[in-house]
């Protein structure tokens, strides 16, 4: 039962929850490097991935080289080029993308929009951040092994994984699989974090139901990922095991450079099942945060509430466990059983429910709103019109008959870089123009900002948005280059020169984005506590950049939801959610 | 124009709509989730639902492989059977080891009801009895796992059949192994600490500086049976299959 006190804003109940005490740090090192903060953590997560990241975008302008120009570059072999699919691939997924929004977004906005002080466990969480760290290093010293990294595409699929005659077969898989590993250990250290802090530490008053979407949209790609990662974990064991000790579980007989190789009996379709139970709910695991970050930048920046709230926290939900039972939508061509197509086709195009209902709300929250064109908001935007986009796509992949023709060509590819890719990495930059302020205390300048925007925005249309029709005229996925195929066009040769461009000039775009990153560090506006004038618990801090333990002496107590913008006889616009009932006048 | 959500104030906590929409608000009411639950043991459950899922793909996929293989199977009352007395008998060993692990799970579960009535040096004996049993357990299997080697079974191949019998053999009791040694050494250390008295006094943790309690004995315990339970779906499905 719960005690009910009367506190100055009405009834409010008891804690439930100890306050926690704080690690303090013992000296310097657990200070400034071995770091409890979740904060602290959440920017070298931040940092990390956005280094890697970085190696990720050089390989893209690589491949886009190479596409663009067969043939000038004498480093760009085949060989190289698929190394460089693989890691550009597996790095913007993995290494990226989840990390940066479950280990950056979620360490550093859980606990503060929860109204709690720090993750429940800080030292689980800090082993967390550099275990990931050193998977990213073994992932890194793939480059420099003998043979490079692995060429084996960012699905690995076996056999050809780790057979002779794939690039880094040698020891790029090994490291490959090794990283991925180490990657999984990480992150169900922090992920655990993140649900128990979501499930058991909120402030007093904060109710599920009136969490910021951002925190559902995080906490829900949280449990997915805890549910996923283990069918790669073990997919990558056993891979590891047939490439060192010779186990034949993906590993039919085959024939292998004229021999008969020592292999027998394994199932490749095993691996392919393994890898898209983890591979599709991975995409979700990455547009969830996304989902959530949008809604919450919209809602604030069109100063009114979410539509349906409580729709959109069944949806996030309801997506998530959907996403678990389509898989083989990735499959159709893989030779499994036909009945399958039918189930999985059926079970994708219903996730389409539940995410048009999202569209549907963010448009209706827009609609009639007060919307200032502020850089996070002109991204969160450019988001919707791009999910849009690649989701429209998926549903033609989606059917059996439609996909046989399409996959493995570049259809696919523009597919999928505008809904994992394009869509949640301006999610990423929205959010970073819109927390900056609170991670810093300075605003990011914002003629750069727009500047990157645009540039960024229609640059990613110019790049994928001709790979459709590339993908339409038959053009194949990870081809090195197209040579005499008779069949393909030669205008598609003029495209690709123009896809290059477009892809270099949007690269550009990221150094200005970094540029201002660094520069707003000390020449960015003071944004004070709440410069977008939001609701939620981290623009309360009593300090900006927030303290250690985040809140002072007293935790925050909450009384509301998140989006009490606008509300009828409030005297400012927003109503933030510790701020005890209006007293209405009868 | 407001939503429900926004006008559910706190005005009364205990207050619940009817319905489906009262069991959503009592799953998301304030503060926490599961009430009277520790992070620590939601933290622990959540762990295992995620390890839980590693199993079950070792084992799915231990299925599928002896299902595409087209080699025989080796028999398993056979191959997992022991010579005593002159007469082979199948499955002995494992058996043993099956009733060691479920009566550590006993002791464990003693070693929580001690603990929580502060009985120090009984939970301690109990914890170390349970770790011994467990290294029994994982002795045994160093046993069994001998046996086989010495009558040629490798993970890539064995003298009876299919490939996959060894390999998926020496992965999953493998896996399913490391998982027993780490309860065993976690076990170690709490007994000792349980011994020292640190819960009676609350020392702080050498790394997280933060206060024990007895509510760890219980900890260990879930995932000790969680150990003890995907045993009995290993021994099912690989020994009785
Ligand atoms: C500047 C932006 C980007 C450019 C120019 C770019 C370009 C490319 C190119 C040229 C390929 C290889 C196509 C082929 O030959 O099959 C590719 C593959 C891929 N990209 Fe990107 N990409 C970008 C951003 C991203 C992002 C943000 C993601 C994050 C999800 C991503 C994920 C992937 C994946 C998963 C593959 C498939 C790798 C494989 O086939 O194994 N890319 N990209
Ligand atoms: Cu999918």
């Amino acid at each position: 039962m719960v005690d009910v006190v009367r506190g100055a804003g009405g009834l409010v109940p008891a804690a439930e929850v100890e306050d926690v005490e704080l690690y303090h740090p013992k000296s310097w090192l657990t200070k400034y490097v071995f770091c409890q903060d979740a904060k602290v953590i959440a920017i070298q997560y931040s940092l990390t991935a956005t280094a890697i990241g970085l190696v990720a975008l050089v390989l893209s302008w690589l491949m886009r080289l190479q596409l663009a120009f067969p043939g000038y570059f004498s480093f760009i072999q085949a060989e190289n080029y698929y190394q460089f699919i693989t890691m550009h691939g597996m790095i913007m997924v993995i290494y990226l993308l989840t990390a940066l929004f479950l280990g950056g977004f979620g360490n550093y906005l859980i606990p503060l929009m929860v109204g709690a002080r720090d993750m429940v466990f800080p030292y689980v969480n800090m082993l967390s951040y550099w275990i990931y760290l050193l998977a990213v290093l073994v992932l890194v010293s793939s480059f420099f092994v003998p043979g490079g990294p692995t060429g084996a595409g960012w699905t690995l699929y076996p056999p050809q994984a780790i057979l002779s005659g794939t690039p880094g077969r040698d020891w790029g898989i090994i490291v490959m699989l090794v990283s991925l590993i180490l990657f999984i250990i990480g992150f169900t250290m922090g992920g655990l974090n993140y649900v128990v802090t979501v499930l058991q530490g909120r402030a007093r008053g904060m109710t599920l139901m009136r969490l910021p979407l951002t925190v559902w949209g995080i906490f829900t790609a949280t449990v997915m990922a805890l549910l996923a990662f283990p069918a790669l974990f073990v997919g990558a064991v056993m891979m590891l095991f047939d490439r060192l000790l010779g186990t034949s579980f993906f590993m039919p007989s085959l024939v292998e450079l004229g021999q008969r190789s020592q292999y027998g009996g394994g199932s490749p379709i095993l691996w392919q099942h393994l890898f898209w139970f983890f591979g599709h709910p991975e995409v979700y695991i990455v547009a969830l945060p996304a989902f959530g970050i949008v809604s919450d930048l919209i809602s604030t920046h069109a100063r009114k509430n979410i539509f349906g709230y409580r729709m959109m926290v069944w949806a996030i939900v309801g997506i998530g466990a959907l996403s678990f039972v389509v898989w083989a939508h990735h499959m159709y061509v893989s030779g499994m059983n036909p009945n399958f197509g039918f189930f999985f086709a059926t079970t994708t195009l219903i996730i389409a429910i539940p995410t048009a209902l999202k569209v549907y709300n963010w448009v209706l929250t827009l609609w009639r709103g007060d919307i200032h064109l502020t850089v996070p908001m002109l991204f969160a935007l450019a988001f919707i019109v791009t999910f849009v986009n690649g989701g429209l796509t998926g549903l033609f992949l989606g059917n059996v008959v439609v996909d046989v023709p399409l996959s493995g060509t570049m259809f696919v590819v523009a597919h999928f870089h505008m809904v994992m890719g394009v869509a949640p990495i301006l999610v990423v930059f929205g959010g970073i123009y819109h927390w900056y302020p609170k991670v810093t205390g300075r605003m990011l300048d914002d003629t750069l900002g727009r500047l990157h925007f645009w540039v960024t925005f229609l640059g990613a249309y110019a790049i994928f948005f001709p790979m459709h029709y590339l993908g339409l005229q038959g053009v194949p996925r990870r081809y090195y280059e197209l040579g005499q195929t008779a069949f393909i066009p030669p205008s598609v040769a003029t495209l690709n020169v123009f896809i290059t461009v477009a892809a270099l000039i949007v690269g550009a775009a990221q150094m200005v984005f970094l540029f201002n990153l660094v520069r707003s560090l000390s020449h960015g506006k003071e944004a004070g506590g709440n410069p977008w004038n939001a609701t939620t618990l981290e623009w309360q801090t009593p300090q900006t950049p927030p303290a250690h333990g985040n809140w002072g002496k007293e935790l925050p107590v909450v009384y509301r939801w998140a989006y009490d913008y606008s509300v009828p006889g409030a005297d400012r616009d927003f109503v933030p959610q510790n701020q005890p009932a209006i007293v209405r006048s009868a | 124009m407001m939503d429900r959500a926004a006008s559910s104030t706190l005005g009364d906590a205990r207050a619940r709509p009817p319905g489906w929409r009262g069991v959503a608000d009592d799953w998301s009411s304030d503060q926490r989730a599961f009430k009277n639950v520790s992070w620590g043991k939601v933290m622990m459950w959540i762990f295992l639902l995620s390890d839980t899922f590693i199993f079950s793909c070792f084992l799915l996929s231990y299925m599928t492989v002896r299902m595409s293989t087209t080699a025989p199977w080796p028999n398993p009352s056979e191959v997992f059977a022991l010579e005593i007395g002159g007469k082979p008998i199948p499955l002995i060993l494992i058996a043993i080891m099956t009733f060691i692990l479920i009566s550590s799970s006993g002791t464990m579960a003693m070693a929580v009801n001690f603990g929580y009535r502060r009985e120090r040096r009984t939970t301690a004996l109990l914890m170390l009895a349970t770790a011994a049993f467990g290294a029994s357990f994982v002795g045994m299997q160093a046993f069994e796992w001998t046996k086989l080697i010495g009558e040629g079974v490798r993970p890539w191949g064995n003298p009876w059949g299919a490939y996959q019998f060894g390999s998926s053999f020496f992965m999953i009791t493998g896996f399913h192994g490391t998982h027993v040694t780490i309860g065993v050494i976690f076990l170690l250390i709490m007994a000792h600490k349980v011994w020292r008295g640190d819960f009676d006094r609350e020392r702080r943790g050498f790394f997280t500086s933060r206060k024990g309690h007895y509510e760890i004995v219980e900890i260990t315990g879930l995932y000790w049976h969680f150990v003890d339970l995907v045993w009995v779906f290993i021994f099912a499905f690989f020994y009785l299959w």
